[in-house]
């Protein structure tokens, strides 16, 4: 466990690896500016926000939050308990649909 | 002999890898994070429980943009910014966006030289990420004005579904107050670092405890999260 020995005195890796991930924040951020100013449409549109933002929050968590280099079970602690707002948002999906429906249905413009 | 058993079931421990790892970890019947101090392990659990606060803004603001028979404000549209003679669309968040980046950053070098036991060095990284942050949260209080003189109300607006107001004045709203408390936060712990405590094990006015350059850390796993959490509004709310 070569991490745990490091970890006694604290994370610390090179002032590069930071610098990378920083250059790497600005290009992704840039990207999904440029996802709105070229007004891209669709499911190409939602596709890259997701892509970009994904890929920015896995940065972030894992290299300055240190993530990558915690004790797993601390890794699982956290992370996985996040999965229950997955389901949430999926229940909430369901939810509005329904909700749409029946606004629809009943105050809506009558036939 | 005792302690050679000791020794023994350490390295067992140490040598477990993968799943292997977490449940020897939790069964081992103490401290279940290893080498993880009690104050990064709260702070973890703290942004967990935020997380799950921001999420549930979230999937409110999703449910009343799914469910609405009103057209939702086109936020491209909203946001945009005429400079000289041009509109641009989202061009004050998207600098905002690349503060806090820049701000995590920053953050992110101090971490590392705090760690190295470079006073000087983190605390001025820690005051310019102050000041970025603080710059963050004078542009989101530029950019209510704006909303709030074009007439956004958490119950109407000029341009559409009635829910947009309120979701954006709940989210941001709440953002911004995590960015102003961590800016505070940052300058206190900036103010620590500068004074010398955590290389003299100096004890807290308030937990008694010796000071050390985790402090620093933790505090960025506090900043690091503000900055996360802009990362989903950016892409759900303004861009989506």
């Amino acid at each position: 466990m070569a991490h745990s020995a490091t970890h006694a005195q604290g994370q610390q890796h090179p002032i590069k690896l930071y610098l990378m991930v920083w250059a790497w924040l600005f290009i992704l951020s840039a990207c999904s500016y440029f996802v709105d100013y070229f007004q891209l449409q669709g499911l190409l549109r939602y596709s890259l926000i997701i892509l970009f933002m994904l890929l920015k929050a896995g940065l972030i968590v894992a290299v300055f939050m240190h993530m990558a280099w915690e004790r797993l079970s601390l890794v699982y602690a956290i992370l996985v308990p996040i999965s229950a707002v997955l389901v949430f948002v999926a229940i909430m999906v369901l939810e509005s649909d329904y909700t749409l429906l029946s606004r629809i249905a009943f105050f809506g413009p009558g036939p | 002999m005792a302690e050679q058993v000791l020794t023994e079931l350490r390295t067992t421990h140490a040598e477990a890898t993968g799943l292997r790892s977490i449940a020897t970890d939790f069964s081992s019947d103490r401290q279940a994070f290893r080498n993880v101090s009690w104050g990064k392990a709260m702070m973890w659990i703290f942004l967990l429980s935020d997380t799950f606060v921001f999420s549930c803004f979230l999937i409110s603001y999703m449910t009343a943009r799914m469910s609405t028979t009103v057209p939702w404000p086109n936020p491209s549209e909203v946001f945009a910014l005429t400079i000289a003679g041009r509109s641009l669309p989202l061009i004050l968040i998207a600098i905002m966006t690349f503060v806090l980046i820049s701000s995590s950053g920053t953050m992110a070098m101090a971490v590392n030289f705090g760690y190295r036991r470079d006073r000087k060095k983190t605390a001025a990284l820690m005051l310019v990420t102050a000041l970025l942050g603080a710059t963050f949260v004078g542009m989101q209080a530029f950019e209510w004005t704006k909303l709030i003189h074009e007439g956004v109300r958490p119950w109407g607006n000029p341009w559409g579904a009635a829910q947009f107001g309120s979701s954006f004045f709940m989210i941001t709203g709440f953002h911004g107050t995590h960015v102003s408390i961590g800016v505070l936060f940052l300058l206190v712990i900036a103010r620590k670092v500068w004074r010398g405590d955590y290389d003299h094990e100096r004890r807290g006015f308030f937990t008694s405890r010796k000071g050390r350059y985790e402090s620093v850390e933790i505090m960025g796993l506090y900043w690091h999260f503000v900055d996360l959490v802009w990362v989903f509004i950016f892409a759900f709310f303004y861009l989506w």
